[in-house]
């Protein structure tokens, strides 16, 4: 049983809207907290391959990332198609490595040295030359701790 | 009677709340990055000698080679890139203790007492020609032969996975199937 007024009031009652902040906040807290900032532009294009053995990658401040792939469409021109290594937002050769390494060692905590990890994120069609390279680099500057940067393979 | 607060107007709070919403909705990645994990061999010093007792029998080697075309020989067989974590997983076990497969040495282990742990040394080598996605394809069937056969003593021993168990625990299942993937020194096999 209801009760309906008919007396001539046809404004529309305003929505309660104190809720929404709220809603938004946990949104907001969400993104806040899974954000982690885009620190360089990729200049090469990675497809890293898929692997089912992966680990993650912990304690993100103490790994740098060396990219290996194609150079981009817009750079295609000047560089040509063969994979380029690129290190922060250049990119570089594999004797740059040495000097990279050094550099991010010495932004970071002499005790955190040891714990430094490279990332190594290499287009899956890259050939084993050039990765070899700069595998032999980074042992040369005693950089031992890597990471193949691979995606979950799917369980067929 | 107290006075009652003056309600304060909150419909802007959603649009800050908002503003900073889409900021940081524009600048996530939500990448986390993961991989597999490796430690490179330290640099050889270049005038280093072999010595008699460093050099490895020939049957505890497991060589497995890639060439320039993706195609796998593992101890002088082609094989399928499928089959390797399995052909892995025999090697390193050795059920049928065959004469051409690696031997065993008597090791005291924690939790386990005196265990037989084989003297397995996997080569993994490759040509400059491999592309990086076959490696990684090697790589992994290798590391999951190993999880496989950790997981499988783990289960049979403490009723766990291996990684669910205790760190010393862990470490005593490392003792008895340690990880030895070694690359070789680089080399050019010719051809490109």
């Amino acid at each position: 049983m209801g009760k309906f007024r008919k007396d001539g009031e046809k404004e529309v009652p305003a929505i309660n809207t104190s809720a929404l902040p709220d809603i938004v906040f946990m949104l907001l807290f969400f993104f806040m907290v899974s954000t982690t900032m885009k620190e360089t532009d990729l200049k090469v294009i990675v497809k890293t391959p898929h692997a089912s053995e992966i680990k993650k990658l912990e304690k993100k401040s103490l790994v740098s990332v060396i990219n290996v792939g194609e150079p981009q469409k817009n750079y295609a021109k000047v560089l040509g198609t063969e994979p380029r290594i690129q290190l922060n937002d250049a990119f570089a050769d594999v004797d740059d490595i040495g000097d990279y390494i050094e550099a991010e060692r010495q932004k970071r905590d002499e005790k955190e040295v040891p714990f430094m990890t490279t990332s190594l994120k290499i287009d899956k069609n890259t050939k084993m030359g050039i990765v070899t390279d700069i595998k032999q680099e980074l042992r040369r500057v005693s950089a031992l701790r890597i990471n193949y940067s691979t995606k979950k393979k799917v369980q067929e | 009677m107290p006075k009652k607060l003056p309600e304060y107007n909150a419909s802007s709070l959603a649009d800050i709340a908002f503003m900073l919403l889409i900021f940081f909705l524009v600048t996530t990645t939500m990448d986390t990055d993961s991989g597999i994990l490796k430690m490179l061999p330290p640099p050889v010093p270049p005038d280093q000698e072999i010595d008699d007792d460093q050099k490895i029998k020939e049957r505890n080697i497991f060589i497995v080679l890639i060439n320039k075309n993706d195609q796998l020989l593992v101890e002088n067989k082609p094989m399928d890139i499928r089959d390797l974590k399995q052909a892995t997983k025999e090697f390193i076990q050795n059920p049928g203790r065959r004469d051409n497969l690696p031997e065993f040495k008597e090791t005291e282990v924690p939790y386990f007492g005196t265990m037989m742990v084989s003297k397995q040394i996997i080569s993994l080598q490759n040509d400059r020609g491999t592309s990086y996605g076959m490696y990684i394809q090697a790589q992994d069937a290798l590391a999951a032969a190993y999880s496989e056969l950790k997981n499988e003593l783990a289960m049979r021993k403490f009723g766990k996975i291996y990684d669910d168990l205790e760190v010393d625990q862990q470490l005593a299942i490392r003792k008895i199937y340690p990880n030895r993937v070694s690359e070789a020194e680089p080399r050019n096999y010719g051809g490109n």
